[in-house]
């Protein structure tokens, strides 16, 4: 694990902000640390970087207990956090070679993370004079400047055109897959990250709801075969005749539990023998988004 | 050390551009230049001074200006501005997430600051022996280069040195935990005017006071006579109590500054 956090607890006066967090991000994962505005993801990731102490529960990264490794720790850790930090009175090319100065890289890395981030035609302007999406990417190129083994970004897609957007995913999919980084991205868009994360955290108010694998997580997402038919309840009655269960019957459809083509072809056959007319049937996958903002409601 | 000295090249990468890191060259620049103006403007009623006179005149003349005012009003900006560059870019979160020991990060700045100040006050030495050379050239008439006192300048400007640095610990303290511009200016504007009435009206306790410090060390050595023949008594002892409790409050202060910062949460 490069990040495994123990029963994590962090108040802010009487309010807990993170309720005994228990994080465990593999190696070479994007994970994917979801959840509402407000639900304590920021506050994770400042806990994370030291930024913030911890009240209760340990932190380890690299499998190292962060508060004695610190430096080491963090030496190996590319960040963004919230608003990118950057100097607005310097330019973007200054910006990452003050960051090169303190970090000893060569100047020549500060121009391969302008290429990459796509800032070369702007290195010589004031980040003061940066659109928000350009300096979120000059944010990205500061957190790369090290080439660092982990990535810790929280919400880095803000701001961002749809194009960055994709940009960035293959960035970061590039980065894992190819180069066995690791990357833990915040969002309050499942939507944002589930083309690219291999595993997800879903926080509300502090507490982990769910913790797993993406394929995990469609797992618990259960398709249904939804049939539009002429008369629903008479069909949904047969089908209960039949041994079926029957999840939802409207004025148009009657919804199953998918399991099988094997099965829907049966019910299909089943329902067409019984004299109803079947207009359409298929099966249908719950949305990933419905079922995080299930998740997250059920808290 | 490493570390420390990236650091303090990082915090002058960063301001070189800014106003911090000029008013600490143009002060001294502008403030002998115009002292050098006045003289040249009224260098006929100077033609008979003998140069130890002329020296004193034009040093006390810079000083009263620097060092009552402008001095305490430096340091609370120099400490100011420093911070300010964080808070303003939001980057203090950054500067501790970089793999350097917190104290490093800390020290660096505070050090920089103090290093502004110091440079400013050595170019006043530098501008003020300048300028004053440079008045005996135009105007033969000042004879300047009749009279030698730059070993003593170095010995005022380094006492004033000293004893800024209680202020300059006190309000980059402030400067680092308040975000907004008017409390620590606020707080340095009120404690230097109390300072100035307090070592003004000679209250014993003055010397406990920091931001009273600047005015004392220059009481202390320039003591005000009535003829100008007393004054080559002038008496230069840099490390008097006002120094101590300046120094003093430097250390402690600086110390205390870490412990808080430790303690706080970085936003």
């Amino acid at each position: 694990m490069v990040i495994s956090t123990q029963n994590l607890t962090f108040n802010f006066g009487n309010q807990k902000v993170v309720n005994s967090l228990s994080l465990q991000v593999p190696q070479g994962s994007i994970y994917g640390f979801l959840g509402p505005n407000g639900a304590g993801k920021t506050t994770t990731i400042k806990l994370l970087l030291n930024l913030l102490k911890t009240d209760e529960g340990s932190i380890s990264v690299f499998e190292k207990d962060l508060k004695s490794n610190r430096i080491e720790i963090l030496s190996k850790i590319g960040s963004l956090i919230e608003q990118p930090a950057i100097y607005l009175h310097l330019t973007g090319r200054e910006n990452l070679v003050n960051r090169a100065g303190l970090l000893q890289l060569s100047i020549r890395r500060v121009d391969e993370m302008l290429e990459l981030v796509q800032l070369k035609q702007a290195a010589n302007k004031k980040a003061g004079q940066y659109s928000l999406g350009m300096k979120q990417r000059l944010g990205i190129a500061l957190a790369l400047l090290s080439d660092p083994e982990l990535l810790i970004l929280d919400e880095p897609t803000n701001g961002l055109d749809p194009n960055g957007i994709i940009e960035i995913r293959e960035l970061l999919i590039n980065l894992t897959r190819q180069h066995g980084k690791t990357v833990f991205i915040s969002s309050h868009l499942l939507s944002e990250i589930e083309r690219m994360a291999t595993h997800v955290g879903i926080i509300n108010n502090g507490t982990m709801l769910f913790q797993g694998s993406i394929a995990e997580l469609e797992a618990l997402n259960q398709a249904l075969l939804l049939i539009e038919v002429d008369n629903t309840v008479d069909a949904a009655n047969l089908l209960k005749r039949h041994q079926y269960e029957v999840a939802q019957v409207t004025e148009t459809l009657v919804g199953l539990p998918y399991h099988s083509k094997q099965q829907s072809g049966e019910v299909n056959t089943l329902l067409v023998n019984n004299g109803f007319r079947v207009y359409s049937i298929g099966k249908q996958q719950q949305d990933l988004e419905t079922l995080f903002l299930s998740i997250t409601k059920q808290a | 050390m490493k570390a420390f000295l990236l650091s303090l090249r990082s915090e002058f990468f960063k301001t070189r551009k800014t106003l911090a890191f000029w008013c600490a060259i143009l002060l001294p620049l502008l403030i002998c230049m115009l002292m050098t103006i006045g003289f040249l403007t009224n260098a006929e009623k100077m033609a008979s001074w003998p140069g130890e006179l002329l020296w004193i005149r034009f040093v006390g003349n810079v000083l009263n200006v620097m060092g009552v005012l402008l001095l305490p009003m430096f340091t609370v900006f120099t400490a100011y501005s420093i911070n300010n560059i964080e808070h303003r870019a939001d980057t203090w979160k950054m500067l501790f997430t970089l793999p350097l020991p917190k104290f490093t990060v800390y020290s660096a700045k505070y050090v920089y600051a103090l290093l502004l100040i110091f440079i400013s006050l050595a170019l006043f030495v530098l501008f003020t022996i300048g300028f004053a050379n440079l008045l005996s050239v135009i105007k033969p008439g000042l004879r300047f280069n009749e009279y030698h006192m730059e070993f003593t300048l170095m010995q005022i400007y380094f006492k004033l040195f000293l004893s800024a640095l209680g202020i300059l610990s006190l309000q980059f303290l402030f400067s680092l935990l308040w975000k907004d511009f008017l409390k620590p200016m606020g707080i340095g504007f009120v404690g230097t005017i109390s300072g100035i009435i307090m070592a003004s009206a000679g209250w014993k306790y003055a010397y406990l006071f920091p931001y009273s410090h600047p005015m004392l060390a220059l009481t202390n050595m320039l003591p005000r006579t009535k003829t100008p023949t007393q004054s080559r008594q002038l008496v230069i002892n840099i490390l008097t109590d006002d120094v101590y409790v300046s120094l003093a409050v430097a250390v402690v202060v600086f110390f205390a500054g870490y412990f808080i910062l430790l303690k706080r949460s970085i936003k």
